[in-house]
């Protein structure tokens, strides 16, 4: 590489091409001439080939998406009595479930759900993640514990929520060990149908939820950064602190999209595990479904989209998660 | 600014299992150097900038700054600063933020670590941009501001892990040249890892050539280039042609036999230097002889490759029981009485400037 002073200016090896006016003119005076012809013959085809790529994923998403959503929009406006559904435009469906306290009961307990579920599995997620991606040094060992995080999943989710009943149970395994080893004398009510079951079979449905995406945005941190943090004498605390957590925002804010959807929609978690003692936005609607009201249900769904929506827009707000995807 | 301070390993040494990647090398900076750790990738120079840095342990030996032995201490306080390959600033950090990391770590109030980033940051000349993220900087500003960052702490040692192969080449010889002018400005010691010999070349004041994990030669670059250490050395630098020879003891005056056949002579104390030699003949010293040429200070070949470079001309010949000989002529000098490929040409040299290295 020569000096600077010697060396060739990049812009000065641009001019030439600049200067060269006479063949850039002659070609510029060609192309008006020769473009519509080229325009005219191509626009049969060329006209509508943009249309024709996007419609398998338009289709899809109408069929999917729009379709089931205009549908239950509709229906919440519709009447009903005990054995049909009338197409109507009332307000009442949305009236009764508004004016109703269950309904903002119900919805204040699927919010404390969703918020405990949140918090731990983010705490567990974000433990994980962080052993997997900084502690765990070879990649052959990181996919292994990676892959057997995800072994639970290879089961159906009802089967793995049942399998805690004869684990929690009154005259379960825990209380039953508990007593033979004289920690406890009375079995320990609270463990099963109860918010304390509720929850745990959540945080143990969903935390790899949490995991995947965290421990993506961990697998993404430039190493050097933490040396760089070490090199300017920041502990392991303050390392988490202040790079890696920060640099995590992004898969925190996607895992906690993924585990507040999953906890507001859900109904056979709680209708499992609570025994019939509590109740979830979505055990409402499967009542109400069961009594053939799906108006009422529809309206109930219209509800809880838009307090979900408000609540991944929220998150969006203050984390930006478009540099993950 | 810290006072320079004397850089001093002893007897250093990496093993990666049973891989050793630096072989117990010894080696004294003198405080306020510019020091080029210069070598082929795998060489050990990294490892060994690491364990200046302490991101690498040191299996054996020791690292003294000044008075203090630092091997066993943490990064942050061995009175070292690092900067990294692609300068690894904090992509979430605006300038200010990311120079004033490591007071933020050791608890500084808010307002005077970023007046004290604010003045680094003047230093560099980068205060306009001190709201932007890394991201929103060019590399050369990136640069600066990841020096400003090292420079933050008062380091007495600067540990530049090749800082300047993240920039694109004409970026390159412009911040080479300005990390000379905040060496020189500062006069704390630079300690720089490059694989580039032509960067080693412009900055240093002492380059350090490694290889297999131990150094081959540490001298300025003009002792350097002038009396290379060893057959690597002189390949590895450029500019040498690298010839292996044995020593006729037999003869009157010092000879060396190529392979070939061909004698040639030498300087009168080449003759102690062993048997089996490498001769090194810098390729801008020799020249192509038209006339008759004393045929021990000559070889003759055909020319293989004419390279026009601007200022020079080089000339490959391919000479029997070498690899090749270049000669590097002035272009007015080649012009004057051209070659052209396939021709036989000879080639000279005056008895000075063939270098003898014992094997």
């Amino acid at each position: 590489m020569l000096h600077p002073l010697i060396a060739p200016d990049p812009a000065y090896v641009l001019l030439p091409k600049q200067g060269n006016s006479v063949s850039v003119g002659s070609v510029a005076q060609e192309a008006p001439a020769a473009a519509p012809r080229v325009a005219a013959r191509r626009a049969g085809v060329a006209a509508w080939a943009p249309y024709l790529q996007v419609t398998p994923l338009t289709a899809l998403f109408l069929l999917f998406l729009a379709v089931p959503i205009v549908t239950i929009v509709v229906v919440s406006f519709w009447d009903y009595d005990t054995v049909r559904v009338i197409p109507d435009m009332l307000l009442t469906n949305y009236r009764e479930l508004l004016e109703s306290p269950v309904t903002w009961r119900t919805y204040g307990n699927t919010l404390r759900y969703a918020t405990m579920v949140w918090a731990l599995t983010l705490a567990i997620g974000f433990a994980v993640a962080y052993f997997l991606a900084f502690h765990v040094q070879s990649v052959t060992w990181q996919m292994a514990l990676f892959l057997l995080c995800t072994i639970p999943f290879w089961t159906s989710n009802i089967i793995r929520m049942i399998s805690w009943i004869p684990f929690l149970g009154r005259n379960g395994l825990l209380n039953t060990t508990l007593i033979d080893l004289g920690v406890i004398r009375e079995p320990l009510e609270f463990l099963l149908f109860s918010d304390f079951a509720v929850v745990l079979a959540y945080v143990h449905l969903y935390a790899l939820f949490m995991v995947v995406p965290i421990f993506n945005s961990m697998m993404r941190i430039d190493r050097s950064l933490i040396e760089a943090a070490r090199d300017a004498g920041a502990s392991g605390s303050q390392i988490v602190r202040h790079v890696v957590l920060p640099l995590c925002k992004p898969g925190i804010a996607i895992g906690s999209i993924f585990v507040v959807t999953l906890v507001m929609g859900d109904f056979v978690t709680v209708r499992l595990m609570s025994g019939g003692q509590s109740a979830s936005v979505g055990l409402m609607m499967a009542n109400a479904m069961s009594l053939l009201q799906y108006p009422a249900a529809a309206a109930n769904a219209v509800v809880l989209l838009l307090v979900v929506l408000a609540m991944v827009a929220g998150m969006l707000r203050i984390v930006d998660i478009r540099r993950e995807l | 600014m810290a006072n320079p301070a004397k850089l001093e390993l002893i007897a250093l040494t990496k093993r990666y299992g049973p891989v050793v990647a630096v072989d117990s090398i010894n080696l004294v900076v003198p405080p306020g150097a510019y020091c080029c750790l210069l070598g082929p990738s795998g060489c050990g120079k990294t490892s060994t900038l690491r364990m200046i840095a302490g991101h690498e342990d040191a299996s054996d030996g020791d690292i003294l700054l000044g008075k203090d032995n630092i091997t066993d201490l943490p990064p942050a306080r061995r009175g070292t600063a690092m900067m990294f390959q692609s300068y690894a600033l904090f992509p979430h950090l605006d300038c200010v933020d990311n120079v004033a990391f490591s007071l933020r770590m050791k608890g500084v109030a808010k307002a005077e670590r970023r007046a004290r980033a604010m003045e680094l940051l003047r230093l560099v000349q980068m205060e306009t941009y001190a709201a932007r993220l890394p991201t929103q900087l060019s590399g050369g500003q990136q640069q600066r501001v990841a020096l400003a960052r090292a420079l933050i702490t008062d380091p007495g040692v600067l540990l530049l892990d090749e800082p300047l192969s993240a920039l694109d080449p004409f970026l390159r010889v412009r911040m080479r040249e300005e990390l000379k002018r905040w060496q020189t400005k500062l006069g704390i010691t630079f300690v720089h890892v490059t694989h580039s010999q032509e960067e080693a070349m412009a900055l240093a004041d002492l380059v350090v050539v490694m290889t297999h994990g131990r150094i081959e030669q540490a001298a300025p670059p003009r002792e350097i280039f002038n009396h290379p250490g060893s057959a690597f050395v002189a390949r590895f630098i450029g500019g040498h042609n690298v010839l292996a020879a044995k020593i006729d003891a037999a003869a009157g005056a010092p000879v060396a036999v190529l392979e070939g056949g061909a004698r040639l002579a030498l300087p009168r104390d080449a003759a102690m230097r062993g048997a089996d030699v490498h001769l090194a003949i810098r390729a801008d010293r020799a020249n192509l002889a038209s006339g008759a040429a004393p045929p021990d200070m000559s070889l003759r070949g055909a020319v293989r490759a004419i390279e026009y470079l601007g200022a020079q001309v080089e000339v490959a010949l391919a000479v029997p029981g070498t690899d090749g000989f270049v000669v590097a002529l002035p272009e007015q000098r080649f012009f004057a009485d051209p070659v052209s490929i396939g021709q036989a040409a000879t080639v000279s040299w005056a008895l000075e400037d063939i270098h003898v290295i014992a094997s």
